[in-house]
């Protein structure tokens, strides 16, 4: 994977142009400011760079959407949040949003058109199974081949919102093998991030949910845990540290298995 | 004749006391604030008759499922046999039905038959699971006392109603062969009935024509009175679920569960901030409570979601916080929220039809913040629910109630507000750096 300087435009520099984006990648406060979540980003604009999409960045207008004030009961901060940034995406006349995260995702999808921001609202592995469909992006297993993988659901683009086959599907494409967990799809066990877990410390309990989850995973015994959120990344990766498998099982995002495939 | 009077009394008795209840129940689930919920009736119906009626989501779990399904399916076409009863209690007669739908007649009570032995095995199964196998999610903590009473009295009430069935049909087959029975003779010797007609001889087949008579009163009444005193037992128990799934899942949330409802006023409030020409909707003097205190906080249909639930735990048993060991549980938010609203009512009717304050609420009573605190928000329960109940409604309400009524989260939330706030990121960065990743290597 080469890691040579890659292009981004923001949206005030392509309205500047006067050319206008027919995406916008959304890409959350991990994915702009972790150094994990940051490779994802990263991973998605090669995609997109690759293919040739015109899309832009907010950069810095990006703002958090709100989601871990809502789920913590902060409805002031969630809709100051969301106001501000619908004022910013109607000012651009935005359309289509793609997202590389799902919470950013289920915010922006389900909670903003009441309040005023409605826009057509991709996960960043749909954008994918859209592109491999359309023929845009050829995707071979190169590294992956063969691999031992399980994908493990994010709840809020999951459950919450139904998309399972689109990250199955373009794992699918890598000639890999794909291991579904018992837990999976609709029954999928939360990574424990989620509800603005990922901020503060657990109540007292006996476990870790991450270490339940990386648990089960790690029993299949894989090569690769795949995944779609940029907080589960987190809460699996520690919890393959948890168990010492971090030598045998990689926890990587769809897309970075993507770029990574195709050598991007 | 003194048996009609009897009857007739037993029988407008249990039910104006029923309706009496019910009313109460209704009251209740009313005390909640009001929510309108009119929208896709077709959607709706179509909920209904998949998840309550279809028992659909049941079946993730095939075990239980087909051992419920007989149980249900006996009980819902039991009821015919009910309409029967009825009518002879009041008329006098005996087996009104029989001589006018001949066949038919055999074929529906043969197919009761079979199913209340089929439900006698789901109901020997149910029991050994929560008292023998005890199945995790049917011992855990919250079911101590009267829950677990209250589920067992029913399979054991089940038990005794499938045996007075069986006294009554039994009993009265002897007597028919006999010549003795008191329902009209078709000259045909048997009531042909599939169970009853070999476990009637092989039971009752040596005993007096005395003897039945006085067996086939006591299964006869015995089975009346089963059934009218479960219809008066279903307001105080969790046994509720058999009506209140109708209502419930035609007014489940068809959104998908990620969305979580806005608050309207927070957005007439922020709204201005960013939007000049909107004109607030609330009379700015107001006070506004934010959040869920207590069960009037509430919606109707969160209460309804209270009395509809049933118990059964399966959304305790896939939050990964309980199986995790915090204290949090789905289903005790429900069965805490039910007993809080039960004592709010009881309040009132000791009141003479208002609440009087007793210092008590469903949030610091009942649930602790502790529980509330430790929800992942993943819809687990919400998607585990076999009759579509929303647990996670009310989480999200006592958060809002903690942090925007008595500022009361934890301490790394509120750094977490207020990086929000400041940075416009969870965590201290400048919003300045947002954008560096893209000339980072």
């Amino acid at each position: 994977m080469s890691d040579t300087v890659i292009h981004v435009p923001t949206m005030q520099e392509k309205i500047a142009k006067g050319e206008t984006p027919d995406i916008l990648f959304w890409v959350g406060c991990s994915g702009s400011f972790d150094d994990r979540a940051k490779k994802i980003t990263k991973a998605i604009v090669k995609i997109l760079n690759h293919v040739g999409a015109n899309f832009a960045v907010l950069g810095v207008e990006e703002s958090c959407t709100g989601d871990p004030a809502k789920r913590s009961g902060n409805e002031f901060l969630f809709q100051m949040q969301a106001m501000q940034n619908i004022t910013i995406l109607n000012g651009y006349d935005v359309k289509k949003i793609v997202t590389g995260c799902p919470h950013c995702f289920n915010t922006i999808k389900n909670e903003y058109p009441e309040l005023g921001g409605k826009y057509e609202v991709i996960h960043h592995t749909e954008l994918v199974q859209q592109l491999i469909n359309e023929g845009k992006l050829k995707v071979q297993g190169g590294e992956f081949k063969g691999k031992k993988i399980v994908f493990h659901d994010p709840c809020y683009l999951g459950r919450a919102n139904h998309v399972y086959e689109a990250p199955r599907e373009v794992i699918q494409k890598l000639d890999a093998e794909l291991v579904e967990m018992k837990r999976n799809k609709a029954n999928g066990l939360c990574c424990g991030a989620g509800g603005a877990q990922m901020f503060k410390e657990a109540e007292k309990g006996t476990k870790e949910v991450n270490v339940e989850r990386a648990e089960e995973a790690l029993s299949h015994n894989p090569d690769i845990i795949a995944v779609g959120c940029p907080f589960c990344n987190t809460m699996m990766t520690d919890g393959v540290k948890h168990f010492n498998k971090e030598a045998q099982t990689k926890v990587l995002d769809v897309a970075e298995l993507i770029a990574n495939a195709n050598d991007l | 004749m003194i048996s009609t009077i009897i009857f007739t009394i037993i029988f407008l008795a249990s039910s104006l006391f029923f309706v009496k209840n019910a009313k109460k129940v209704r009251r209740n689930i009313l005390l909640g604030k009001d929510i309108s919920i009119k929208d896709n009736k077709g959607e709706r119906i179509k909920t209904m008759v998949l998840v309550a009626l279809g028992q659909k989501k049941m079946f993730n779990r095939p075990i239980p499922a087909i051992l419920h399904l007989f149980l249900y399916v006996a009980f819902v076409i039991t009821q015919i046999e009910l309409i029967e009863i009825i009518v002879d209690g009041i008329s006098g007669n005996h087996r009104s039905f029989r001589p006018t739908l001949g066949s038919f007649y055999t074929f529906i009570v043969s197919l009761i038959e079979i199913l209340s032995v089929l439900a006698f095995i789901g109901t020997i199964a149910f029991l050994a699971r929560r008292n023998l196998l005890k199945i995790p999610r049917l011992v855990k903590s919250e079911l101590n006392g009267w829950p677990k009473l209250d589920a067992n009295l029913i399979l054991i009430a089940e038990i005794i109603l499938i045996c007075f069935i069986f006294m009554m049909n039994g009993a009265d087959e002897v007597l028919y062969s006999r010549g003795f029975s008191h329902a009209t003779d078709l000259n045909d010797g048997s009531f042909n009935f599939s169970i009853s007609k070999h476990l009637g001889p092989m039971i009752y087949g040596g005993m007096p024509t005395e003897g039945l008579h006085v067996i086939e009163r006591i299964g006869w009444w015995g089975h009346l009175l089963m059934v009218f005193g479960f219809l008066n037992y279903l307001p105080i128990s969790k046994h509720l679920h058999v009506l209140l799934a109708f209502p419930n899942t035609y007014f489940s949330n068809l959104k998908p569960i990620g969305s979580f409802t806005n608050l309207f006023e927070v957005t007439d409030v922020v709204k201005p901030n960013f939007d000049p020409a909107y004109q607030p909707v609330l009379d700015p003097n107001a006070a506004i409570k934010f959040g869920v205190k207590d069960v009037t906080d509430l919606t109707w249909k969160n209460l309804l979601d209270a009395y509809s639930c049933t118990e059964c735990g399966r959304c305790t048993s896939v939050c990964p916080q309980n199986m995790t060991g915090k204290t949090l549980s789905p289903r005790k938010i429900m069965m805490d929220t039910r007993d809080r609203l039960v004592e709010v009512g009881k309040n009132i009717d000791a009141n003479k039809g208002t609440f009087v304050d007793d210092g008590k609420s469903l949030l610091g009573d009942y649930i602790a913040s502790e529980e509330i605190w430790a929800c992942n928000t993943c819809n687990a329960c919400v998607q585990e629910c076999p009759i579509n109940i929303d647990p996670l409604a009310i989480i999200v309400g006592m958060r809002q109630q903690l942090v925007l009524e008595q500022s009361s989260a934890p301490t790394e939330l509120n750094g977490m507000f207020s990086n929000l706030e400041n940075n416009g990121a969870p965590w201290q960065f400048s919003p300045a750096d947002r954008a560096n990743w893209i000339n980072e290597n």
